[in-house]
């Protein structure tokens, strides 16, 4: 049988605000432990949560960033139960009334084609503190330092169809969030976390299959290989004539599993109600239009631009604006050099490698916007080849220097001098007597081998241009 | 002097008759003399004297305001810094605040002497200050009887002269009724006129902090104190605070109240009937001009209330879990053991049969049948209300339907104590003001009237319980 | 609407109660006799009426995105019942 995946994501985005969303503790990762944890975050008797500006700005901000309905009344409430991380009891949380309502978001598939996927909600709520399971004595010990940051937790419709789809998605988001500024996304800190509902269903039917939720995928990778696992498991599972069990289940990446969390719960009752010690939130139209009014550009429109102005290519278009800061370095070269195109590649090529291999962020490139453009600047003015810029690339990578510094020291910069370069050939023509009587008996293939010769002869710093003109002029004879 | 005003004394210490030190030593040795009120759970000579003669010192400087220097009660509800705030309950049996409630924050900052923490029912749960972990508080009129409560250990205090005042909090009638038992003043303000920063949560959208005084003078000038916004609590109202010593004398001429017929059917207690139309007499007799009204739901706040306040309360409670402060029991095996063994030892019956209650109306198929069903019947009871006052300034009844009890005659029955909130509970889930006032005895125990107005009129409240205790002599008796 | 004992067993769980075997029937009466009061509830109509959760309908206000706390973890940790290293100690947490 042909079946159809159905994948809905709930990604979890720490807001990036200053202090938490219901107290003035700071929210910086990797303080000391309950170093950052005040009398609200721990629930202490009769205090009281105030809301964080900071975090409904934010919150507004993706919903306009996804041209999302804005909840002008949003409410808070409680989502009771116990867990040694959740110091009230309970979580304050948005049910019914959430900030931001139906969005949509463009994804970019393989292939190159568009998809829309829908966002449900949006809705504001507070992150739990950690558990931390080392042996202290057989007990946990617990970090309320996270309690109280504010988490957007961010739905989406199931309408992703593979687990490729649900990257593109996340990834997406995770443009949308950081171009805006809203969230680091750092993943491996855990400012975005991501829940994957999955389930299958025979091609060509409407009605749902029972769907499991993979909690906290925490990286890119890992989304697409748990969901692909997980998928292989409904459709094992059914075709052995079984049925899927709606749980929540945990991938474990060292096994490439996923596995179902242990659970003595009865079935969890959240008794949901509205939190009493907060008060409905209400936004105006002049509020919404504040924050609509110190958005930045968008991905959407950034790639627009990029295709309008550079003549980009889709493509090209979307990998660049794909993060703000890869955007922003591109422009900064082409302010420099002037040609889209050829920063394009070099953003794309060398860059990209360069980055990758050294798993840095483009933000902390050893290689600047600055270098790049004089290092392209370069090439353009003949003053070292595309061969050679490579070689400079890397030695502005190693700390050498600028560009120029680099062609200086490591002695890169292209011969254009037309003597020395028909010296060089003088020689290899002289040298090479038997492939010269082949080349004037009308082999012309034997050109190539001259060329090579001569660039061998330069170390690669001749003007390939002038090398093919003067070489065709000499062998002419 | 114990049963002095804190108008008097206020007076008497800016007159110099004696100081704030010799006035606290008195307090002190009778609450040492004392032997089976029980108004207290914690006495802080210590601290008192201290503050005291920081109270004389400062007002030898000239520095002194209205309440510097008066000793009085806090309920053991709000946190005090450094102070054991136990809530009456054996879960907070062993904690000491490491902060203050902004309430009695306001009264340090007033100069005011805080003789120590008074008794309540368990979290404030409870109509006779029987539930307390640290056993029954006795009513002065009558020492077989309660005192009423929730802040009953507040109410005695005053009454029993132990206190010169006492704050308490009033969620259903916690306030009011105690009051009305120990023949105080006692105000239960406008939801969100008193901040509830460091005031243990029971209901939060019930919860208000209000005083229990001798007079209405006194709870104008405490009111003085604990009114106000508090960016710390966001249900806290940014409404200007009056000065509400200002009106008190104001002639009642052409003042219209109400008199709501549900509250004089057949469960009144004809003592209070009698009592409660004679002050409505004398509030004629000053040129009120009185009509009968209706608050059809009345009885409906019964039920209301019993989901709502339960149910807030039960996720309230959730946070005292053995894990960051007060009790948690020995040995647990695991997680759940810790849990439920801890809650079940650190709370009392009261407490944990209304958590049970309200874990109940909140759970899921339950939810629109209960909770949300009386969070409507709220908004009628609150209609009606606003309705009444189109015609009306204020409104007036009883506050009880029945004098103080005997202690134990219904605490094996919650629903007949629950009955006995009638007149009290609809005041809360409507958010207005209340005011009891003494206005007579019946079988040699006090009784009180009810004042209700509309939203932030306290000064108003204040000013009628005012002329109405310069005509008569109810609130200035005092027990045997 | 009534609770039997497997009611009240799911709802002490859910409170993370334990009500004894002892305490069961006491529970039960009295749990069901405060049923029976609030019940009378359902005899009025409330179709269309907007529940009221604050009494006086007010709205939130919103605090700046200030850090407006410093660490206090000593005095705080000063009434955990079991601390160390600066963590709350409970009883092993199983994921």
């Amino acid at each position: 049988m042909e079946w159809e995946i159905v994948i809905g994501l709930e990604i979890h985005v720490q807001l990036s605000t200053q202090s938490k969303i219901f107290s003035g503790s700071a929210t910086r990762f990797g303080a000391e432990p309950n170093s950052q944890a005040s009398l609200v975050d721990l629930a202490m008797p009769g205090t009281l949560p105030v809301f964080n500006e900071g975090a409904l700005r934010k919150a507004v901000a993706f919903g306009l960033a996804i041209d999302a309905d804005i909840g002008k009344r949003s409410v808070f409430d409680r989502k009771n139960y116990f867990y040694p991380d959740s110091p009230k009891g309970y979580q304050i949380t948005q049910m019914d009334h959430p900030i931001v309502g139906k969005g949509e978001v463009d994804i970019v598939l393989d292939d190159g084609s568009h998809r829309t996927i829908g966002v449900t909600r949006a809705h504001l709520e507070e992150d739990a503190g950690k558990s931390l399971h080392e042996d202290f004595e057989g007990m946990s010990g617990i970090d309320l330092n996270r309690a109280g940051t504010p988490l957007l937790e961010i739905v989406s419709e199931p309408e992703l169809r593979n687990a490729k789809e649900a990257v593109a998605y996340l990834r997406k988001i995770h443009s949308i969030v950081t171009y805006i500024g809203i969230s680091d996304g750092n993943m491996a800190e855990g400012s975005m976390r991501c829940d994957a509902n999955v389930s299958v269903r025979p091609k060509g039917t409407t009605e749902l299959g029972t769907r499991t939720e993979i909690k906290n995928v925490n990286s890119f990778r890992f989304v697409e290989k748990a969901i692909n696992v997980e998928v292989q498991r409904h459709i094992d599972v059914i075709e052995d004539g079984g049925n899927i069990v709606q749980e929540t289940r945990l991938y474990d990446a060292d096994k490439n599993e996923t596995r179902s969390m242990r659970s003595k719960e009865f079935a969890n009752d959240y008794r949901y109600f509205p939190e009493p010690d907060l008060l409905p939130v209400e936004i105006d139209d002049a509020y919404v239009q504040a924050v609509a009014d110190q958005l930045p550009e968008l991905p959407d429109a950034k790639i627009a631009r990029f295709q309008n102005d550079y003549g980009l290519s889709d493509y090209d278009a979307t990998v660049l604006a794909a993060s703000r800061a890869m955007a922003d370095y591109f422009e900064a070269v082409v302010k420099i050099c002037g040609d889209a195109k050829l920063a394009a590649n070099w953003c794309q090529g060398e860059l990209a490698a360069l980055l990758n291999r050294d798993e840095v962020d483009v933000a902390d490139s050893p290689v600047s916007a600055e270098h790049l453009g004089q290092l392209i600047q370069r090439i353009q003015d003949n003053t070292v080849s595309n061969k050679l810029a490579k070689q400079v690339f890397e030695g502005i990578a190693a700390g050498e220097g600028s560009a120029d510094e680099v062609i200086e020291k490591r002695g890169l910069k292209q011969v254009t001098d037309t003597g020395a370069i028909e010296a060089m050939i003088d020689e290899v023509i002289a040298a090479n007597p038997e492939q010269v009587e082949q080349y004037r008996s009308g082999k012309d293939k034997v050109f190539g081998f001259f060329v090579g010769q001569v660039m061998k002869a330069s170390k690669g710093q001749a003007n390939p241009g002038q090398v093919n003109q003067l070489l065709k002029d000499k062998l002419a004879g | 002097m114990e049963h002095k005003t804190l108008k008097q004394l206020s007076d008497g210490l800016a007159a110099g008759e004696f100081s704030s030190v010799e006035l606290t030593r008195h307090f002190l040795d009778r609450i040492a003399a004392d032997t089976d009120t029980n108004a207290y759970i914690t006495v802080t000579e210590e601290s008192a004297l201290a503050s005291a003669a920081a109270a004389d010192e400062a007002r030898a400087k000239g520095e002194a305001g209205a309440l510097s220097g008066v000793p009085i009660a806090h309920k053991d509800i709000f946190c005090t810094e450094g102070v054991r705030t136990s809530c009456g309950s054996k879960m907070l049996d062993n904690f000491i605040a490491p902060y203050e409630s902004t309430v009695t924050e306001r009264f340090k900052t007033a100069g005011t002497v805080t003789l120590g923490k008074a008794n309540l029912d368990e979290f404030a749960m409870g109509s006779s200050t029987e539930s307390s972990f640290y056993g029954p508080t006795r009513n002065p009129w009558n020492r077989d009887t309660v005192p009423g409560g929730s802040s009953g250990g507040s109410a005695a205090a005053v009454a029993a002269g132990l206190a010169a005042a006492a704050t308490g909090t009033d969620t259903g009638g916690s306030i009011r009724q105690p009051a009305a038992f120990c023949n105080l003043t006692g105000l239960k303000p406008t939801y969100g006129r008193v901040s509830r920063w460091g005031m243990i949560a029971f209901g939060s959208s019930l919860d208000c902090g209000g005083p229990l005084t001798r007079t209405a003078e006194d709870a104008a000038m405490m009111l003085n104190v604990m009114a106000g916004f508090d960016a710390k609590d966001t249900t806290s109202m940014d409404v200007p605070v009056e000065d509400y010593c200002a009106n008190l004398d104001k002639p009642l001429n052409g003042l219209r109240v109400g008199l709501p017929k549900e509250y004089f059917g057949d469960g009144l207690n004809d003592g209070i009937r009698a009592a409660v139309m004679a002050a409505v007499k004398e509030l004629e007799s000053q040129g009120a001009v009185v009509q009968e009204i209706s608050l059809p739901r009345t009885e409906l706040s019964i039920p209301a209330y019993y989901i709502i306040a339960p149910a807030e309360a039960s996720t309230n409670l959730s946070r005292y879990d053995g894990v960051r402060y007060g009790h948690r029991c020995d040995d647990p095996v695991d997680l759940e053991d810790m849990y439920k063994r801890t809650r079940s030892e650190g709370f009392g019956d009261e407490v944990q049969r209304r958590i049970l209650v309200g874990t109940y109306a909140l759970s899921a198929g339950y939810y629109d049948a209960y909770y949300r069903k009386a969070q409507q019947l709220r908004r009628l009871i609150k209609d009606d209300y606003q309705r009444a006052f189109e015609d009306v300034d204020v409104i007036l009844g009883p506050t009880t339907p029945s004098p103080a009890w005997n202690l134990g005659e219904k605490s094996g029955d919650p629903v007949s104590m629950y009955l006995e909130d009638i007149y009290t509970l609809s005041v809360n889930l409507a958010g207005l003001p209340g005011l009891a006032l003494p206005c007579g005895q019946v079988d040699g125990l006090p009784v009180g009237l009810q004042l209700i107005g509309n939203y932030f009129d306290e000064s108003r409240l204040l000013n009628i319980g005012h002329r109405f205790q310069q005509a008569t002599d109810w609130h200035t008796k005092t027990p045997a | 609407m009534s609770l039997d004992r497997n009611e009240v067993e799911i709802v002490a769980h859910l409170a993370r109660l334990k009500v004894s075997d002892d305490q069961m029937p006491a529970t039960l009466a009295s749990l069901n006799s405060i049923l029976t009061l609030v019940d009378r509830m359902q005899e009025v109509d409330t179709s269309g009426v907007e529940p009221l959760a604050n009494p006086l309908d007010a709205t939130a206000r919103v605090r700046a995105d200030e850090i407006t706390e410093s660490n206090q973890r000593d005095a705080y940790q000063g009434v955990a019942p079991s601390t160390t290293d600066g963590l709350y100690l409970v009883p092993k947490v199983i994921e």
